[in-house]
Order: structure tokens, then C-alpha cells, then sequence
């Protein structure tokens, strides 16, 4: 038997072993574990502003842990910083690629980073006179789909070279990379607690790795399409995903599997991205069909759907206190809803 | 950290990288689902009452509210 052959019946025999023992703990789903809590109440938000200034498509945005400014990133070739109380803009960074894919504002507030198709990422001062790159981190070999800072020394970022990667901003290197994924990464999720991050997948997969050590702790099977959005809940016990299979999943960690599915039949557009409520019990899903439906995260129900955007809602996000919820779109605009 | 060049990896480097992952997969010690169910249904239900868009936001607290004009109730 050549090797080949050998490495895939081994591999069979592991899969149906971890299977089993999947099997042997599931006593129960999600959905019938809460069956005797009360509905979430039906989720009816408003417009509280619509926020225009970019040119094309936005493709991602994050919150500043200030509650009020929050970066954007479009296809206009620019980051904006707004100031969300009032709706100003209250920066614009020009970009040297336009084709950006994701941006992040670090905790402190004092650095935002922006990567997409020109295989970077690049790290902004914000606070210098004027605004200055300190860093253009320049390894990955694929598109820079997804960074979040850890600090303002340390952002992880996930690429389509179908690996993740830590790296040390005061000297613009990798520390550490992160390969297991066999398709291209498209999103990444950090643990509450800075020690484990998830990443999510083109071969349909969702990773738990170690931030420190580089290895893969665990691997989430379930979704049938990319996984384009991931998020921890704020326990850190359990991942909530979104993918092209049109529904959202959450898995937990300690029984490492799926404990509930977030789909409608009448919905069959992919899931663009994802964001929590402060206690995780609604999720904020973005689709390519223009909405973004709200889910009970422990009934599996849809208790709302934010419509008025004109194109797909590709990014979400919830700032710290919880207080709104941010869509951003294709159609160049972002809204703040609550 | 040795450089991995990931666009140089065979098939065959793939299919071991897999079963070396499998191999620290299988020997997880994986907790009930009725017991991680019960502790996240009860850590979200905990939470719901500090959270804005569950229990909602009175006008007056909002910060995104428009400011000034007309308001109909």
C-alpha cells in the first residue's frame, strides 16, 4: 500500500473513532436544553444613523473598545474612523492597495491596521500629528482576509495562503504561524481571555488553536461551504460561525461539536458575517441578501431582521457596552441600529 | 520559527499533517452536551438583563438618538 493510501486509512479510522466519541456525549442539542426558557422578545430596531462617506463597497469594520469610534475599510481605497455619536468623520487613512479586505482598531485606540489582496497588513498610527504607517507586516503568500490586535505589540491575522499567523509589531515579524487549515482562511475570533483564538475556513472547517504554543487544539466539522464569519461567545465556552451553506452554527468547545443550527428554509443566501449581543443571546448574521437577520442564540429562532441596506450586508459589529449594533455594506453606507 | 512555505507542500505532507492533527483530536476528553448546554443557556440568561438590545434602551440614554426636531410617538 503506498504511503498516500496508508495516511487515508488512518485517517478514516481517527475521523470515525472521534466521531464516536462525539456520539457517546450527545445526550442533547441546544435547543432542547433550553427548551423551558422564555423566547427572546421579537427584536425590532431602528435607523439611529446612516453613516456616508465611502465611495464603493465596504467590506469590514471593528469598534474601538471606546465604545464610540470604530474604523471602516471600502474598495474607495480608504479607512475612515467615525465618530458614531455624532456621524462625523473624524479620520480618513489613504490606503496604498485598494482592494482591502478587513481593518481592526487596537484596544488601546492608538493603532488601526487594514490587509485585502495585497498579501499585507498594515499598521497605522493614529495618534502621531499626522497619521503614520508604522508597520507593513509582509509574509503571508495569499490575501490578508481578517486582523485583530491582541495589543498594540502583537496582531494575529488569517489569510487565504490558508494559514494564520502572530506577529511581533516592533519588529514586523511572524512569531508564530498557524497551519492546519487545507483551505483559504477567511475569519478569526479571539478568546476572552487572549490564550485561544478560532479561525474559520474555505474547507468548511472552524479551528480552536493555542495563541502561545501554534498548535491546533481542536477542529469543528458541520458547515458544507467557507466559513466567512466567527465569533466567541462571551464565555469563551462556545464559537458561533457563518458560512456560504446559508446558516450560522454554534459549537462548544468542552464537547467540541455542534449544539445548534441557525437556519430557515426560506433563507438561502450565505452568511457574511457575524456579531454577539453583550450577553450572546442574539446574534447579529449578515447575508448577501441585502439583510441582517437577528437570532435567538439558545432557541435557534429568528426574532428580527434589520433591513435598509441596498446591496450585501458584509460586515457587523457590537461595540463593548452592547449598546448598538453596526452593519456595513456593499452599498457604501454603514448603519447604526438599536 | 522555521519558515513554512506553505505553496511548497505536497499532497502526501498534507494527508500527515492530517492524521498527526487527527491523532491529538482523538485523545480529547469531551464533556457532556446537556452539561455545556445547561452552563450556557444559564451564563446568556445571566446576562440578558444588562443587555441593551435585549431588554432595550430608554430614549433618554441613547447616545445614537437624533438630537432635537420632532418626536412621534
Amino acid at each position: 500500500m503506498g504511503e498516500m493510501e496508508q495516511m487515508k486509512k488512518e485517517a478514516e479510522a481517527l475521523k470515525t473513532q472521534i466521531e464516536a466519541a462525539r456520539k457517546a456525549v450527545h445526550d442533547t442539542d441546544m435547543a432542547s436544553a433550553a427548551a423551558g426558557v422564555a423566547p427572546a422578545p421579537q427584536v425590532q430596531l431602528k435607523t439611529r444613523k446612516t453613516l456616508k462617506g465611502h465611495l464603493a463597497k465596504i467590506y469590514a469594520m471593528h469598534w474601538s473598545t471606546d465604545n464610540r469610534l470604530m474604523v471602516s475599510a471600502s474598495q474607495d481605497g480608504k479607512l475612515l474612523i467615525w465618530d458614531s455619536h455624532s456621524g462625523n468623520k473624524v479620520n480618513a487613512v489613504p490606503l496604498k492597495s485598494s482592494w482591502v479586505m478587513t481593518c481592526a482598531y487596537a484596544p488601546s485606540g492608538n493603532l488601526v491596521a487594514s490587509g485585502g489582496l495585497d498579501n499585507m497588513c498594515t499598521v497605522y498610527n493614529l495618534k502621531t500629528p499626522v497619521i503614520k504607517t508604522v508597520k507593513e507586516l509582509d509574509a503571508h503568500t495569499g490575501y490578508l482576509s481578517c486582523a485583530r490586535f491582541l495589543s498594540d505589540t502583537e496582531i494575529l491575522t488569517s489569510s487565504g495562503d490558508t494559514t494564520c499567523a502572530l506577529w511581533d509589531l516592533e519588529t514586523g515579524k511572524q512569531k508564530t504561524v498557524f497551519l492546519n487549515h487545507v483551505g483559504d482562511c477567511m475569519c478569526l475570533s479571539l478568546s476572552p481571555d487572549m490564550n485561544s483564538f478560532v479561525s474559520g475556513a474555505c474547507d468548511s472547517l472552524a479551528k480552536l488553536w493555542d495563541v502561545r504554543d501554534g498548535q491546533c487544539k481542536q477542529t469543528f466539522q458541520g458547515h458544507t461551504s467557507d466559513i466567512n464569519a466567527i465569533s466567541f461567545i462571551p464565555s469563551g465556552n462556545a464559537i458561533i460561525t457563518g458560512s456560504d451553506d446559508c446558516t450560522c452554527k454554534m459549537y462548544d468547545i468542552r464537547a467540541d461539536q455542534e449544539v445548534i443550527c441557525y437556519q430557515d428554509a426560506a433563507l438561502n443566501s450565505g452568511v457574511t458575517s457575524l456579531a454577539l449581543s453583550t450577553s450572546g443571546r442574539l446574534i447579529f448574521a449578515g447575508y448577501d441578501d441585502f439583510n441582517c437577520n437577528i437570532w435567538d442564540s439558545l432557541k435557534g429562532e429568528k426574532v428580527g431582521v434589520l433591513s435598509g441596506h441596498d446591496n450585501r450586508v458584509s460586515c457587523t459589529g457590537v461595540p463593548e457596552d452592547g449598546m448598538c449594533v453596526c452593519t456595513g455594506s456593499w452599498d457604501s453606507f454603514l448603519k447604526i441600529w438599536n | 520559527m522555521p519558515v513554512i512555505n506553505v505553496e511548497e507542500l505536497t499532497d502526501l505532507d498534507k494527508a500527515k499533517m492530517e492524521v498527526t492533527q487527527l491523532k491529538t483530536e482523538v485523545k480529547l476528553e469531551r464533556a457532556k452536551v446537556s452539561k455545556c448546554c445547561e452552563e450556557i443557556s444559564e451564563y446568556i440568561q445571566s446576562g440578558a438583563d444588562e443587555d441593551p438590545l435585549v431588554k432595550g434602551i430608554p430614549e433618554e440614554k441613547n447616545p445614537f438618538k437624533e438630537k432635537g426636531g420632532c418626536v412621534i410617538c
